[in-house]
């Protein structure tokens, strides 16, 4: 057992939790932020992404405790003054999700991308996503969302 | 009031799965909760000598561990399949027992044979591994095309034959083909898919010692079958002390229509510890025992004339069912496939014969299409053949074999009620640019690279119906749907469907229906689905089946609402219930112009008096409050169709195949949101091209899966696809009120052979098998070079 002190979605957190805690798990368990899924066992999917120190991560790649002291973002934390983010926004516009199971995965992936890259073209915008997996969509309006998010962030 | 059927209405339930507020089975934590965690077999046909639980017992945190011996004392009924299938011969299907627990023999590696239950997850999963179980190791049935002559694998089902099924006539095939000028003859593997649904398979029992009753949050595509099926055959408990609650479901594509044996083991059990019990699947454990899809071997053959009319048509396939026989498993091959095998066309003779065997791998079962993707593969492959054979134009030989008249009375089963094939091919043509493809394959040529046009044209048969009908087949359930739509006194509307959306939109689209049969603002209507203490009963979603069927469910109630207002507006009225109206939320008679809203006649409904005089609203044999019902029992399927176009352009340096081009261009009938359909079709589109490029499932000799993972099992990713070019054409459906057809399957059951079809175009025509991936493209390519070589 160890101490876990991080800023999530901008709120200080101190949590005992497990040596060997994923940072999915302590998100979901132990702060009940369920919004980030887990889709796979081998680190594939891309349905857990998060942010921490501003950075996309895999979530189920890390220990709780590897990023102790971070400051991580969840799809919970996307949000200001009840108002979506303008990726949030997109995704509604252009139909970017059905089951919505990747979703809060493929939203925290592609938010990073527009941070990295402005205005990605089609063929970046796919290669980014590569990561996250979805069943439901074809993809084809999850890079029309990105596109569309690029034109207003 | 605009319209809101045939809008782009953006979904009512995006802002909580976008927001982090979806609640899926696996985000539910009851108080007191344990843990379950199932010992599986590594072994795919072995028997259980022993199985010893003392040293687990001892584990810290451990509750209780339960095994096959308890289930069977319990007597806990097993997994069924759900249609019963008769031989050619007459006889029965043949169907083994399937206890949730496996006592004495297993049959696949993932097959069940106890729980652990603990106090946390951690605790369960180290106990589990301190299980002992004995096995002594049997020879394993892996492959389909030789399941027949593999070691028995049921006790009393020889040749591991569950069905040897005919549809057709075979001697009227013969003089068919003893006619023909040429017979053009496949052999076609459709290779075995794993769904996927990108939401594990979870469940959360409850037990409620008060009430005595056992709740089971699960992922469901049909809660209320899923309760029937463990009450009636599962014996967990009646159905008015179980229920079932399938919240937000991540995705299914058929995969979550079965009961599993987790469902069953877990409500059991809970009742038995007295305490809520919560599973979820680890993506290796839905890789083992999910049920998997297609896994058909089949060889067909079309006799012709020269100038290509299509006389007749054999299909002999054996179709792998698994260990077991699940819930659309033996329907799957049967009814869902051989109907649909002469696909589009005109053939005045034909049979399908289906030997359904068992095998030690995971039960397969309905994935998206099911039976339609396989039916429409063969086909379609074969008239593929054809034209290279005859030397007629792909498009041409389709359309002269194309049904001009409807209702069009089908070779088999169906008469399918209306559409318009040329009219869908011509409009496919235009967009595919097909006049422009020599062109297109010279630039690429001088590239040195192989480009292939590839042409589908499809029909599917959705929303399986009539219930006497399906019922005649063998099907245990009928195939209805129930809607229920209940007005507040205050004007808001609450629907009850019995159909399940688990990415489908249900939320928005039946609020679109609802919203416009009774000219209520959509924001005032709520969609609620997915528990069975809510809503009478419902037969789930799958079949593409939900708007043709639960669709027109809820527009029935809608009208029986908007015929009690027209009674109830002429007594408030003083006048004759024919002289009044509805038109956008309104009752209107008609001589005198007056009007009431129908949330005031909803409101007086429920509140039927007025102070200091004894009148109410409500005429004589009406009783107070707004609410009525619908079980709508379809009068056929309906009948999507439409034609495909894919290019591909090959490297043969590497066997890359890269997709180019993908034109779709379906009749759907009437459309109720062209953005969802949009999204459908999508996504159906990058499951069936996933099998005709990259998926497959695949078992080695000793049946242990070989691709149990994402790093094994290539799951199509957002840089394996070009942008997809959709259209339609519309003929309305003139079975049901609406117009409406299904549009959930079609892109899984018209990609696979679009797609293989320009990929063996590409490579002069030689057979490919699916996946068609770098290595087998690549040795393709090289043949391809020794034959031009000894041709020049």
């Amino acid at each position: 057992m160890g101490k876990i002190s991080l800023e999530v979605n901008g709120r200080k957190v101190e949590k005992e939790a497990p040596d060997n805690t994923l940072l999915s798990t302590f998100l979901r368990e132990h702060l009940q932020l369920t919004g980030t899924h887990i889709g796979c066992d081998t680190s594939q999917c891309g349905a857990c992404v998060v942010h921490v120190d501003g950075n996309s991560l895999k979530s189920c790649t890390a220990l709780a405790a590897d990023v102790n002291g971070s400051k991580v973002t969840t799809i919970e934390g996307l949000e200001t003054n009840g108002k979506m983010h303008p990726m949030q926004e997109a995704f509604k516009k252009l139909h970017g999700l059905q089951c919505g199971f990747c979703t809060p995965g493929m939203v925290m992936s592609a938010v990073d991308l527009l941070q990295k890259n402005k205005k990605p073209s089609d063929t970046e915008i796919r290669d980014w996503l590569e990561g996250n997996i979805c069943r439901c969509t074809g993809y084809q309006n999850i890079v029309a969302a990105v596109k569309e998010a690029a034109t207003k962030m | 009031m605009a319209s809101l059927v045939g809008s782009r209405v953006e979904r009512k339930e995006d802002k909580r799965f976008l927001t982090g507020k979806g609640r899926y089975t696996a985000d539910i934590n009851l108080a007191n909760q344990t843990y379950a965690i199932f010992v599986r077999s590594p072994h795919a046909r072995a028997s259980i000598n022993k199985l010893n639980i003392d040293k687990a017992l001892k584990s810290s945190g451990v509750v209780s561990i339960l095994t096959g011996k308890e289930i069977a004392d319990d007597k806990i009924g097993g997994l069924i399949a759900g249609w019963a299938i008769r031989s050619e011969d007459g006889t029965e299907m043949k169907c083994p027992g399937n206890p949730p627990l496996a006592k004495d023999n297993v049959n696949f590696v993932g097959d069940p044979v106890a729980v652990v239950i603990a106090e946390s997850l951690a605790e369960a999963k180290e106990a589990a591994e301190k299980v002992e179980v004995d096995y002594k190791v049997l020879k394993a049935v892996t492959s389909t095309a030789d399941a027949m002559n593999g070691d028995t694998i049921h006790e009393g089902i020889d040749k591991n034959l569950c069905f040897d099924w005919l549809l057709g006539d075979r001697q009227k095939v013969k003089e068919a083909f003893d006619k023909a000028d040429k017979v053009i003859s496949i052999d076609i593997i459709n290779n075995r898919l794993i769904p996927n649904a990108m939401e594990p398979r979870a469940c959360v029992a409850d037990y409620n010692a008060a009430s005595e009753e056992i709740t089971l949050y699960t992922t469901s595509q049909n809660p209320h079958l899923s309760r029937l099926i463990m009450s009636a055959f599962g014996n967990v408990a009646p159905e008015h002390k179980l229920r079932v609650v399938a919240p937000d479901v991540g995705g299914g594509f058929g995969s979550k229509i079965n009961v599993y044996n987790e469902d069953i083991v877990c409500s059991w059990a809970a009742k038995k510890i007295n305490r809520a019990i919560k599973w979820v699947a680890e993506r290796s454990e839905s890789f083992l025992t999910d049920i998997h899809g297609r896994d058909h071997v089949t060889h067909a053959e079309l006799a012709v004339t020269k100038d290509g009319k299509f006389l007749g048509f054999k299909n002999e396939t054996i179709a792998n069912l698994g260990a077991y026989a699940r819930v659309f498993g033996t329907v799957t091959p049967t009814y869902l496939f051989g109907p649909c095998a002469t696909g589009v066309y005109e053939i005045p003779a034909a049979y399908t014969n289906v030997k359904a065997v068992y095998t030690n791998t995971a039960p397969v079962d309905a994935y998206r299409g099911a039976g339609r993707p396989e039916a429409t593969y063969t086909i379609e492959r074969l008239v593929e053949k054809a034209s290279m054979e005859l030397g007629i134009d792909k498009t041409e030989l389709r359309i002269k074999n194309f049904p001009t008249v409807f209702p069009f009375k089908q070779t088999l089963v169906h008469t399918v009620d209306s559409g318009d094939y040329v009219a869908g091919m011509e409009k496919a043509k235009q967009m595919a640019d097909y006049k422009g493809f020599e062109a297109r394959r010279k630039e690429s040529e001088a590239k040195g690279k192989l480009r292939g046009i590839g042409v589908t044209s499809y029909f599917e048969a959705c929303g399986i119906a009539p219930s006497a009908a399906v019922m005649s087949l063998g099907c245990g359930v009928g195939l209805w749907e129930s809607a229920e739509v209940r007005f507040n006194p205050t004007g808001q509307v609450t629907v009850y469907t019995g159909s399940h959306s688990h990415g489908q939109s249900h939320q928005t689209t039946f609020a679109q229906i609802a919203a416009d049969e009774l000219g209520v603002p959509i924001e005032n209507i709520d969609i609620v689905h997915g528990d069975t203490d809510k809503g009478t009963f419902g037969m789930g979603t799958y079949g593409s089946r939900s708007l043709a069927v639960g669709g027109i469910a809820i527009v029935n109630a809608c009208k029986k609402i908007v015929e009690k207002g027209k009674r109830v507006t002429a007594k408030m009225l003083e006048a004759n219930p024919e002289d009044v109206e509805f038109k956008d939320g309104e009752f209107i008679v008609s001589k005198s112009n007056k009007k009431k809203t129908i949330g005031e006649v909803a409101f007086a409904c429920y509140l039927p008096g007025v102070r200091d005089e004894m009148k109410s609203p409500l005429p004589e044999g009406d009783e107070p409050g707004l609410k009525e019902t619908s079980f709508y029992d379809p009068s056929n399927f309906s009948f999507p169709a439409g034609t495909h176009i894919a290019e591909v352009e090959i490297d043969p340096e590497t066997g890359n195949v890269k997709l180019e081009k993908y034109t779709a261009c379906d009749d759907f009938g009437r459309i109720i949101n062209p953005m969802v359909v949009e999204g459908q079709v999508h996504g159906g589109l990058a499951q069936g091209i996933g099998q005709a490029l990259y998926e497959n499932a695949e078992y080695d000799e000793t049946g242990q899966l070989m691709t149990g993972s994402y790093m094994d099992y290539t799951m199509p990713r957002a840089d394996n696809f070009p942008e997809f070019n959709i259209g339609y054409t519309c003929t309305h459906a003139t079975t049901n009120p609406l117009g409406v057809k299904g549009c959930g399957e079609a892109g899984a059951i018209a990609a696979p052979p679009t797609v293989m079809n320009a990929v063996i175009d590409a490579l002069g025509g030689q057979e490919v098998t699916m996946p068609a991936t770098a290595e087998k493209v690549w040795k393709a390519c090289k043949n391809l070079k020794k034959s031009n070589a000894k041709a020049a």
